[in-house]
């Protein structure tokens, strides 16, 4: 059976989602096998025994997160090697597609990004040019290297848990001669509120919140939704530029996106209309959302997004 | 300093893109120098201006990769300040993926390097039409140079480089050695306007074109043979269409609601 490697990078305590979805979706490929950086804590090696995964891989340098990408490409690549797998998932976040361009090189490995569906024969679906076209890809190289979006498999425990053993990996040396440093790391303030890229719900304001975001993050608390914007809005300055949902921002493919005070020109399009379910709210009726909006309601955001809060905290109970 | 900057000309993202060339390559057609292309040509234009500018020997080298019409980019950035333009075209190019791409390019930085070496490349953070952002990544490993990819600031002094890189839960300072590829975000900076001197001043500045053979690359080794992927298929998703509209009357929050209660959304 092919081996598909899986990319762990600094797991902490627990996996996060997106990681149980690449180790579910590694099983309907082959035999597991996860190249993990950074520390195992017992709860994530019990994870990955149930998990089915057949083998843990770890580096043999405990320096990779001080550099830029490079080294853990580098580590990667030798994981590959002395694995033989065919086929390696990681993340689809920039770092994740990075490492990912940088092992296709080191491999001479097709790459394919933004993956969300992998056939058994290796063949890779994605949309491109901002949601317009679905396409089908294929590495045509022995190796395959795919970064897959979060929120496209149901994350499931093999049936039978495996038993994986630990291997350590030999990381090149000299991989961190030309690799830029990280001299200095920062962790911002955490919103508490769904990661923007993976969440279920997106509330999202434009122009038309001029200035004020109140209304959109009560909206989204209420629904437990991650807090979005558009271009203007972040350029504005009233939110954090993490925000922005768009072709300079994010993709975001929630189950929900309620737009409010965004005209949704094509910039702001971009970035949302992969989603399954499209709100509207804005005073202007000629607006282009509401060309694509499932539902939508010509009317102040302050008016409506406030009143439909209260309606949902009251049926909320 | 001697800067190059990777610029790519790409169906304007206004309008409706289409895969209809051979093999579900992008219809280019329409095409204008990448919107993010400007902030990487903004932030060389701006070293080399703090280093005395094109008196001082400062070179800010405008590269695309292209068919024909690609050197439009070139023009738009010698307006916009470059101080070179070149455009490297061949019919076996077409459809090279990512790596091809890399190589591509990896072998035009090498030959623009035989007189003089180059110090930085700067690329924007992703075309806005292929979106993948490997390209720069993959061009610094082809080179064997570090990368500082996402910088939304971006220092040069004495040989090396310190730039600010912004993720969604951190903020990390990047040091680096040149050369070195830099990939730069919107955030960075404002990107200038061509303006009148600039548009008259590009009229003499000169365009080198480069084939496969002058980079000393052969066909095999990029286009639609070199690439290491392949598109099996392509199709247009159907164009969303509108549901209901509705006027708030004072209830609209209220219907709201009873629409996602529904849909199951609550």
């Amino acid at each position: 059976m092919a081996k598909v490697l899986v990319f762990i990078d600094n797991p902490g305590a627990a996996l996060k989602k997106s990681s149980l979805e690449l180790l579910t979706l590694a099983r309907t490929l082959g035999e597991s096998v996860v190249a993990l950086n950074g520390e195992l804590h017992s709860g994530v090696s019990s994870t990955f025994a149930e998990y089915g995964v057949s083998t843990i891989l770890r580096p043999s340098a405990q320096d990779l997160d001080d550099y830029l990408v490079a080294p853990k490409a580098a580590y990667l690549a030798a994981a590959a090697e002395n694995t033989g797998a065919a086929i390696v998932l990681l993340d689809n976040s920039p770092e994740g597609k990075e490492i990912a361009a940088r092992l296709g090189i080191r491999l001479n490995a097709g790459v394919i990004t933004d993956v969300v569906a992998v056939e058994a024969d290796g063949t890779a679906h994605k949309s491109v040019l901002a949601g317009s076209y679905n396409t089908a890809c294929k590495a045509s190289t022995p190796v395959s290297v795919l970064t897959v979006k979060a929120n496209n498999v149901v994350p499931e425990p093999a049936a039978a848990p495996g038993s994986p053993e630990t291997v350590t990996v030999e990381v090149p040396a000299g991989s961190t001669a030309a690799a830029a440093r990280i001299t200095a790391r920062e962790q911002k303030v955490a919103s508490g509120r769904p990661d923007l890229t993976d969440a279920r719900i997106v509330v999202a304001g434009g122009r038309g919140v001029d200035g004020d975001f109140g209304p959109v993050e009560e909206l989204a608390d209420a629904l437990g939704a991650a807090v979005g914007a558009s271009r203007a809005a972040t350029d504005a300055g009233w939110i954090s530029h993490d925000a922005q949902v768009g072709q300079t921002g994010k993709t975001v493919s929630p189950q929900l996106y309620i737009s409010a005070g965004i005209s949704g020109a094509i910039q702001q399009k971009a970035g949302m209309q992969t989603a399954k379910v499209i709100v509207a709210v804005n005073k202007d009726a000629e607006s282009p959302v509401f060309e694509i909006a499932d539902f939508g309601i010509v009317g102040d955001l302050f008016d409506v997004l406030p009143q439909a809060t209260a309606e949902i905290k009251k049926r909320k109970g | 300093m001697k800067i190059i900057v990777l610029v790519k000309h790409v169906p304007d993202a206004q309008f409706d893109r289409h895969l209809n060339g051979e093999r579900y390559t992008t219809d280019r057609d329409e095409s204008i120098l990448s919107e993010l292309d400007e902030y990487a040509l903004e932030a060389a234009l701006q070293l080399a201006e703090a280093r005395g500018g094109s008196k001082a020997g400062n070179q800010v080298i405008a590269l695309s990769m292209g068919p024909a019409g690609a050197v439009n980019a070139v023009k738009k950035s010698l307006q916009m300040g470059a101080t070179e333009g070149v455009h490297l075209t061949d019919d076996a190019l077409a459809g090279s993926d990512a790596a091809a791409t890399s190589l591509a390019l990896a072998a035009a930085v090498q030959r623009l390097g035989q007189d003089g070496p180059v110090d930085l490349i700067i690329t924007g953070m992703a075309s806005t039409d292929g979106e993948t952002s490997l390209v720069p990544a993959q061009l610094a490993e082809r080179l064997g140079l570090p990368q500082v990819t996402f910088a939304s600031s971006l220092d040069v002094e004495g040989g090396r480089l310190v730039a600010r890189r912004d993720a969604d839960t951190t903020s990390e300072t990047v040091e680096a050695t040149l050369p070195a590829v830099v990939s730069v975000t919107d955030q960075i900076n404002e990107p200038r306007y061509p303006n009148f001197k600039g548009i008259i001043a590009a009229k003499r500045k000169s365009i080198t074109t480069l084939s496969l053979a002058d980079i000393g690359v052969d066909a095999a080794q990029v286009g639609h043979s070199g690439s290491w992927t392949t598109v099996a298929n392509a199709e247009e998703r159907p164009p969303r269409t509108a549901g209901t509209i509705i006027t708030d009357e004072g209830d609209a929050g209220i219907r709201l609601v009873d629409f996602l209660a529904a849909q199951k959304l609550l």
